[in-house]
């Protein structure tokens, strides 16, 4: 068992504060992503876990033990780095085993176990190479089998796909989902790609600013996003957010005066609050012209996807894309939409809090450990 | 691309390398041909006519048993003074690279003793090491005459030893901590990741990747020991006692400029140059192919 606690965490440089009182409880076996923009602390959260960066004030516990004034060796991690950090001075054999050599094992065991991970990670044919003479997918791997070796308790992932190209990083993406599965170790894995996230997590956590906005199952924040940041930053494209205000309990009026029809049940809103209306480009529906409730949009250009269109256009003044299926026929000119009531997020426009009578749960990280 | 500038006017091409030409001329090659005409010459002392002897003043160097005793000192302070100033200032670099806790005024002082000239430094170590009155004259309170470098040959070397690596500690100092702080963070906390303490990670990771460092510095206090010791010894022990640190260099001050023998003192010279670039060309021909680059 290798749960992690993280209690009223705080890091501060200096008098800089980057994490204010993060808590999160990370299952054993979970594969938990943090996703944040650059800055927003989510590497500095991992390199506490890991032992290379202070405690400021709070506590971590990785296995019911609390691991504040602990040497990164004795945590029982693993990391894979963002540049990988591969030694240069050593081969691909020397890399992978350094840490069986350095805890005093007999070399033939060593020799046993480097050529196993080698195996696993498909690298048997580089073991005497140095890493400038490998690929960025080979290093990648040497990393990733770096980490294996030492058999941890806990992986720690530090953007370790952010140097690839696009084609690779779909490839490693799944070879990492893959290893989670076969090795079953609690993971935290960093990253600012919404794709990654989404892809690979259990649980997403998504951190702004050096505090937790949200946190849950992917399917759970990309349908009930419980803040504007969260509804911004994950889905490609992103939701369309129109700042409106509550003009009645079923309608919202935006700068311009275009009306956007809410379910009255669904909101706990006042008159005359400022809002921002958030709709998914995938869930706006097309309709013939002429139909009941339909806006008329003016199609700005359309980009093409190949399996989808996304078409750029203005509602209200503001800018607003909708994604149909590449099947459809092209848009131009005008293209009537509407958009369903039950699509529609909204959000209260100062605190960027989600306004809902009460946010249906899909699972939690509690119900998912159990 | 062709980066050379052509000159179509040879004249303004040679016009404007001439004030070059002629400084290094004026300070290199005309020095080193006049103590090459003097070691192959007998030069009386106060002028007059000279004689052209051939090889004769190398033979006789070659075949003076206090010359191979000046050979086998330098060796001796060479090899000393290299391995500690190296060994020193690489400990000091590795701790100030820890980072810990007033390491940016340390890192200030450590490289003052390089900006001290090397008769200050003599005159402060000959004060310090003084077997009657320095500080080190506490260790004869417990056994009397334990330290004299006045006296013990060893102590002088000793002493000298110190003294030139103190100064060079402080070169050595700044070159290593600028390789290690170009050495990625991240390579020294995948090690510790890896279960490495401090002392494992200088080994297995730092000291390797300072590879290319260390093979400058040694060549540098390889050099700089065998020609630039002059200032220290002469201040503190004047080559004694019983030419114990008589080192070549100052061995040819002596005979040159107080025995006024200018041509032995020239052949002198001339085979420390060679000397020097023999170990240099060594050097980089042997050692440098064992070093890895990363």
């Amino acid at each position: 068992m290798a749960d992690i606690a993280i209690r009223n965490v705080e890091k501060s440089y200096g008098k800089t504060a980057v994490l204010h009182g993060i808590n999160l409880e990370i299952a054993d076996g979970e594969f938990l992503v943090i996703l944040g923009p650059s800055g927003c602390g989510k590497s500095t959260l991992l390199r506490m876990i890991a032992g290379l960066e202070g405690i400021t004030r709070g506590e971590i516990a990785i296995a019911g033990r609390v691991v504040n004034t602990l040497e990164p060796r004795e945590r029982g991690c693993a990391m894979v780095f963002q540049n990988y950090a591969l030694y240069p001075h050593m081969t691909v054999a020397e890399n992978i085993g350094y840490a069986l050599k350095v805890a005093g094992l007999p070399k033939a065991e060593r020799e046993r176990r480097v050529a196993e991970i080698a195996r696993i990670v498909g690298l048997e044919a580089f073991l005497a190479r140095r890493p400038s003479e490998l690929s960025g997918g080979q290093r990648q791997r040497v990393a990733m089998g770096r980490a294996m070796i030492r058999e941890p308790k806990v992986f720690l992932f530090d953007e370790p796909l952010s140097n690839l190209d696009a084609k690779l990083r779909v490839q490693m993406r799944l070879e990492i989902r893959r290893l989670h599965q076969r090795l079953q170790a609690t993971s935290v894995f960093v990253t600012h790609d919404q794709i990654e996230a989404m892809s690979l997590a259990d649980r997403i956590v998504v951190m702004n600013q050096g505090r937790i906005e949200q946190a849950g199952p992917p399917r759970l924040l990309y349908a009930e996003p419980a803040t504007r940041f969260v509804a911004s930053f994950l889905g490609a494209p992103a939701m369309n957010l129109l700042p409106a205000t509550i003009v009645a309990k079923d309608r919202a009026r935006m700068a311009d005066g275009t009306e956007i029809a809410l379910d009255p049940g669904r909101f706990v809103v006042e008159i005359g609050q400022a809002v921002e209306i958030g709709i998914r480009p995938e869930d706006v529906m097309i309709v013939w012209p002429g139909s009941e409730g339909a806006h008329a949009l003016e199609v700005e250009f359309t980009e093409d996807m190949g399996s989808s269109r996304l078409i750029h256009t203005r509602l209200g003044g503001m800018e607003f894309t909708v994604l149909q299926p590449a099947a459809q026929i092209e848009a131009e000119g005008h293209l009537p939409i509407t958009i369903p009531e039950d699509a529609i997020h909204l959000f209260d426009r100062h605190s960027g809090k989600r306004l809902e009578r009460h946010i249906p749960v899909i699972g939690t990280a509690a119900s998912a450990a159990a | 691309m062709d980066r050379r500038a052509t000159f179509d006017n040879l004249w303004l091409a040679g016009a404007l390398v001439a004030p070059q030409i002629l400084l290094v001329i004026v300070f290199f090659y005309w020095p080193t041909m006049q103590a090459l005409y003097w070691a192959f010459s007998t030069q009386p002392p106060f002028g007059g006519t000279n004689q052209w002897v051939g090889w004769q003043n190398f033979q006789q160097i070659f075949a003076d048993a206090v010359y191979w005793n000046s050979v086998r000192v330098s060796i001796i302070f060479a090899a000393l003074s290299t391995a500690l100033s190296i060994g020193m200032a690489l400990l000091l670099a590795l701790m100030i690279d820890r980072q810990l806790a007033g390491h940016k005024a340390y890192r200030f002082v450590y490289f003052w003793p390089y900006a001290i000239a090397a008769p200050a430094v003599g005159l402060a170590f000959r004060f310090i090491f003084a077997p009657d009155a320095g500080f080190v004259s506490a260790i004869n309170q417990l056994a009397p005459n334990l330290w004299n470098p006045a006296l013990k040959g060893w102590d002088a070397m000793i002493l000298i030893v110190i003294a030139n690596s103190w100064k060079m500690m402080a070169y050595n100092f700044i070159f290593f901590l600028a390789a290690l702080q170009s050495i990625p963070r991240g390579l020294i906390e995948a090690a510790a990741m890896d279960g490495s303490g401090v002392l494992r990670r200088a080994r297995d990771i730092q000291i390797p990747l300072l590879a290319p460092t260390l093979f400058f510095l040694l060549v540098i206090n390889i050099t700089e020991s065998f020609v630039d010791s002059f200032g220290i010894i002469d201040i503190t022990t004047g080559g004694g006692p019983a030419r114990a640190t008589d080192l070549m260099v100052f061995k040819i001050y002596s005979d040159g400029f107080k025995g006024l023998d200018y041509s032995m003192a020239a052949a002198q010279s001339i085979v420390l140059m060679l000397l020097v670039i023999g170990l240099t060309f060594v050097q980089f021909r042997y050692v440098e192919k064992r070093v890895h680059y990363a």
